[in-house]
């Protein structure tokens, strides 16, 4: 059994030895892999705010990773065509840069967390995740039918946007770039969890009642946990379509709410680690048993099924020996 | 001050065909310990409920500090000084007892949302969570995981979490339940001072502890007080006796 503290060290160990070792034995692909568990790493911080800290099933975070994906997208795909986003009433140019693209994927995505959280949070349990995964579709079907922005080809943009002082197109740069917002994102998720809004959230999950009677509002709690998990996992919507300079309805199909939910669940549900730990094997996974066979996801699916059954604190639950605790 | 700290006028609930309370009048007045006792189902959880919030009375009116609270949620009652400690023990049960201490203190401030600094470093909140747990005798427990605690300490810890916000009133539904009679005995001495900082409306079981620690007694039977009175009062009386007291005792 190992220490869940070198265990969480090894993981983020891995993620500076892996794409190092690619980078001098020239495997660009493997780079490519490790972008990706990144950002599927911070998709999944995102819901474990709400899901590991607040209790809240939701299983429509897709349209925070949509909502990332199209917010770089829609402003790229403008840049890209020297045409105006909006005219009236003042004029939107499209952009290429980052730090934008990236701002306005975090105030849209939270923005939907709030509404879509305002009105899911009237219900709890099953009906939440009916609700949740309400929305997810919702914005499926309409980005399938939006014609303007590619339907349901989606849009492709050809050259990755910059970030000041980096040249985003390499691979590796582009990778340290989301590397260095996974750190970010885990420091703040890590502070969180131990301020007293993140006492009040886990309170809340466990006993509203006493929240209530201590005096706090619960249901405001868990909305505030529901918009910055929306955020982050925005974030890593825009991330995501520009390491794949493509965005379509797919990041918005209830299958990606469920990947993100298996993150969570691989790596264990309410851990800081949990989503880091998920996604790097999730990725893995994809990768070598994808390699086997083309049905690679039942093998998937009875890995799911025994960390479900046996190991419920994830596999770091299960390397550690620990169950699933809430620090 | 001779108001009455918390005061129900005329509560009436009804589930269905049930009346569960009616036309209940109480009050509470600084310093003393008034119990409410009444055999099983005769109401007292559902007054309780209309009392802190978490049920709304059909007809009636609840004060708290002379304040209408009747239209307030449970939240905004506490806020005002209501503190309150539960039957069921409803506590984060995979938080240390520290942890829940600490967020009774926290409720005090009504400001959650802090999301950096570390809610157990910060020096005001902790301490008042300390000497809550200390008053109650949970001090060695402190790092303990809730899930851990025997019955009777987690009534502790619940009467601490309500003593972390200094409440002008104690709502406490069988804190004794669950306890050894050393612990019985214990929170009974504990009560007794507590009530010199604020009243306590009392529901319990205990009679021991009920005939002990009160002031004032009201008997509650299908809904209605039938009879309200200092202890000796209430032993002699003679509705009292054949409703309850005769049955059990």
């Amino acid at each position: 059994m190992i220490r869940e503290t070198y265990l969480n060290a090894l993981t983020l160990g891995l993620f500076v030895l892996i794409p190092a070792w690619a980078l001098f034995a020239d495997e660009p692909f493997t780079i490519t892999l490790m972008t990706r568990a990144a950002i599927f790493a911070i998709a999944a911080i995102g819901l474990n705010i709400a899901l590991g800290i607040g209790g809240l099933v939701s299983l429509g975070h897709a349209v925070f990773f949509g909502i990332g994906g199209y917010a770089m997208g829609i402003l790229a795909y403008h840049a890209q065509t020297y045409t105006a986003l909006a005219e009236w009433p003042v004029l939107i140019d499209g952009t290429k840069s980052m730090p934008i693209i990236w701002l306005v994927a975090v105030l849209v995505s939270s923005l939907a967390a709030l509404v879509i959280g305002a009105l899911s949070l009237r219900t709890a349990g099953v009906y939440f995740i009916m609700i949740t995964l309400a929305f997810g579709q919702m914005f499926f079907f309409f980005t399938i039918s939006w014609a303007e922005y590619g339907g349901e080809d989606g849009l492709s943009i050809y050259v990755r946007n910059g970030f000041p002082g980096l040249n985003t197109l390499a691979p590796i740069q582009f990778y340290g770039l989301c590397f260095v917002i996974l750190c970010l994102v885990l420091l703040f998720t890590w502070r969180l969890s131990k301020s007293p809004f993140g006492l009040a959230l886990n309170a809340a999950r466990q006993a509203p009642v006493r929240v209530e009677t201590v005096g706090l509002d619960p249901t405001r709690l868990k909305l505030v946990a529901f918009v910055i998990s929306g955020a982050i996992t925005g974030l890593a919507g825009a991330l995501f379509a520009d390491l794949n300079r493509f965005v379509s309805p797919t990041m918005f199909s209830w299958q990606t709410s469920g990947e993100i939910m298996i993150f969570l669940i691989l790596g264990g549900v309410g851990r800081l680690y949990g989503p880091v730990v998920g996604a790097l094997a999730f990725v893995a996974l994809e990768h070598w048993l994808g390699g086997l066979s083309d049905y690679w996801h039942i093998y998937l699916g009875i890995l799911l099924l025994l960390i479900v059954l046996f190991g419920r604190g994830g596999l770091i639950g299960l390397a550690s020996g620990k169950e699933a605790v809430h620090d | 001050m001779t108001d009455p700290v918390l005061q129900t006028r005329d509560i009436c609930k009804s589930f269905g065909a049930l009346r569960a309370s009616r036309n209940i009048s109480l009050d509470l007045k600084v310093g003393e310990i008034h119990a409410i006792i009444g055999p099983n189902g005769a109401g007292k959880t559902t007054l309780i409920g209309q009392i802190c919030g978490t049920l709304k009375p059909d007809s009636g009116a609840v004060y708290l500090r002379g304040e209408d609270v009747t239209g307030l949620a449970t939240r905004e009652r506490a806020q005002l000084g209501l503190g309150r400690t539960f039957q069921i023990s409803s506590l984060a049960m995979e938080d240390t007892v520290l942890q829940n201490a600490v967020l009774g203190a926290l409720g005090a401030t009504a400001n959650p949302w802090r999301f950096w600094g570390d809610v157990l470093k910060d020096k005001d909140l902790r301490t008042r969570a300390e000497e809550a747990l200390h008053r109650v005798g949970l001090q060695d427990h402190a790092l303990t995981r809730t899930a851990e605690l025997s019955h009777g300490q987690r009534r502790q810890l619940e009467v601490a979490v309500a003593l972390t916000k200094q409440p002008r009133a104690f709502v406490m539904d069988e804190p004794m339940a669950g306890m050894g009679s050393e612990g019985s005995k214990r929170l009974t001495g504990f009560l007794d001072e507590l009530r010199a900082e604020a009243p306590i409306l009392l529901v319990e079981h205990d009679m021991d502890a009920v005939f002990a620690l009160a002031d004032r007694i009201s008997v509650l039977v299908y809904g209605e007080v039938i009879a309200t009175g200092t202890v000796e009062e209430i032993r002699a009386d003679a509705a009292v006796r054949e409703a309850y007291l005769g049955e059990d005792a």
